[in-house]
């Protein structure tokens, strides 16, 4: 389970976050909606300890994330998987060794022939084609990096998965895609998934709860049933504004 | 009056803030580093790599500068070296300058625009597109996977590419001298011995050894703390090899100081 208390972090003079609230239970899908530049991806980070919070607290299995040591850290980093915006591939691997990194158990990350099958099997859960494990990052479409990083942060067979904005820069066909992908890895895995985006149509899509994040602060948390008829104004002004006053279900 | 006075305080003060929050993070990344040195697992295969890399990739740039360093050197010593100065001090001045100064600050210098400059940008760009943040998400140690193994083949290989800029520098110059200067080997051999020490060829050695830990450090630390997409990528790259210089320079004087009294 992941808790996180009064979370609150600034740059500089910019408040980020400002006191942000939030629970995780263990299975679910949440879905973190809210404008861009509102923190949403700074409080990802905080999650896996890349960023250290200036006040409140991030609780994930009972450790406090903010407070740990190196190897506790690490041993911490390696139960979450983390898919960044744009892949974060390292552009002087190709896809098999990319893969390969994220496998975090060193028994199979040193063991070539467990390595090699690990890394097909991430292949095969992604829906990419072996002749792509060859190829650089720089040879790979946008929708393609974005699933080799699902693989590579599936690699090391994570209790939680994190997602900053999945299908962000892709196509409404390739969003589909990814959406549909993050819902069948989610059943077929038994993660807990948390998913930065503000793509409403996807949050509602794959999410068992959206919580939104504005101004700092987590202001509305629910199911998508719930979200739909929240009265809070910053729900209603966001759905609205997404879904250009479309109904949101038929 | 009062208020520029202020103004000008405020700023000292917020400069040496900066510099103090420069030194920190700078020794926070060195203690970084060493917290990395016990997974040379990890490390060792990557420094391999990094010194065939730099240390081949800079063989050609070193040779030339050496070549043109040593040569120069000769044909200018030629030039102001008339009346009774005695020939073979041409021998004594090409191998001593060669050894003691111009091969291991020119080759310090150039390798400071050519492996400090690409390891700022290399480490800037992994920054920028979270590939640093990627391995850290991966439980992996950004310093065992990429500070300590450029570090490390800063400090093996940059010394061997003095050693050999230092003979390449003095043979292009015994060379220079014959063709310009009525000079024999007799007489340019027992100028470089007259006023050798062996301790200069150590000395070139730690010096060496110095400017590539300067190398290595600051352009490791320039990329890593590296902020603000292409465009701060740019200023780490810049700024790593104007810093780099600076310091190669301020360590010339203050080992010359130290070694040399």
């Amino acid at each position: 389970m992941i808790e996180i208390k009064e979370l609150a972090k600034r740059f500089g003079a910019q408040v980020i976050l400002d006191g942000v609230n939030l629970e995780v239970q263990e299975g679910e899908t949440m879905a973190l909606l809210g404008p861009s530049g509102t923190g949403k991806s700074v409080l990802l980070k905080h999650i896996i300890g890349l960023i250290r919070p200036d006040a409140g607290e991030v609780i994930v299995d009972g450790q406090n994330v903010a407070t740990l040591g190196r190897k506790e850290l690490s041993a911490l980093r390696g139960t979450i998987g983390y898919v960044f915006q744009n892949g974060a591939l390292f552009d002087s691997m190709n896809v098999y060794e990319n893969i390969r990194l994220g496998l975090t158990k060193p028994e199979e990350y040193g063991n070539p022939e467990v390595a090699t099958a690990r890394v097909a099997e991430c292949l095969r859960l992604v829906n990419l084609v072996p002749e792509t494990l060859k190829k650089m990052p720089a040879e790979l479409s946008g929708g393609m990096k974005k699933r080799v990083g699902i693989a590579r942060a599936i690699a090391g067979r994570p209790k939680y998965l994190l997602y900053d904005e999945p299908t962000s820069g892709l196509d409404p066909v390739n969003s589909d895609i990814i959406d549909a992908l993050i819902k069948r890895l989610d059943t077929e895995l038994g993660v807990t998934s948390i998913m930065v985006t503000h793509d409403v149509r996807g949050a509602f899509r794959t999410a068992d709860r959206i919580a939104l994040l504005t101004a700092g602060k987590v202001v509305a948390v629910g199911t998508p049933a719930e979200f739909r008829e929240s009265t809070v104004p910053e729900v209603r002004a966001f759905l609205e504004r997404d879904f250009d006053n479309e109904p949101l279900c038929p | 009056m009062s208020n520029v006075a202020a103004q000008l305080q405020h700023r000292t003060g917020r400069a040496v803030l900066d510099a103090l929050s420069a030194v920190g993070r700078f020794a926070a990344l060195v203690a970084e580093m060493g917290r990395g040195l016990p997974e040379w697992r990890i490390w060792l295969p990557r420094t391999r790599d990094e010194c065939w890399s730099i240390g081949v990739g800079s063989l050609f740039i070193v040779l030339l500068i050496s070549s043109f360093a040593g040569a120069v050197t000769a044909l200018q010593a030629g030039y102001q070296f008339t009346g009774n100065i005695p020939i073979y001090v041409v021998g004594s001045l090409v191998t001593e300058s060669i050894v003691l100064e111009l091969g291991p600050v020119l080759v310090g210098l150039v390798l400071a625009g050519r492996i400090g400059a690409r390891y700022a940008a290399e480490l800037g760009t992994m920054r920028v597109t979270e590939q640093i943040d990627a391995l850290e998400s991966l439980g992996r140690a950004p310093s065992s996977h990429l500070l300590v193994p450029r570090v490390m083949a800063c400090l093996l290989m940059i010394p061997m590419l003095v050693i050999i800029a230092d003979v390449v520098g003095v043979a292009a110059g015994w060379l220079a001298a014959k063709q310009a200067l009525p000079i024999s080997d007799q007489d340019f051999a027992y100028g470089a011995r007259v006023y050798w020490r062996p301790f200069d060829a150590y000395y070139s050695v730690i010096k060496a050894f110095f400017f590539a830990g300067a190398i290595g450090l600051i352009s490791c630390y320039r990329g890593f703390t590296t902020k603000q997409g292409a465009e701060g990528v740019g200023r780490a790259t810049t700024g790593a090899v104007v810093t780099i210089s600076v310091v190669i320079l301020l360590l010339d004087t203050l080992l010359a100081k130290l070694l040399l009294n």
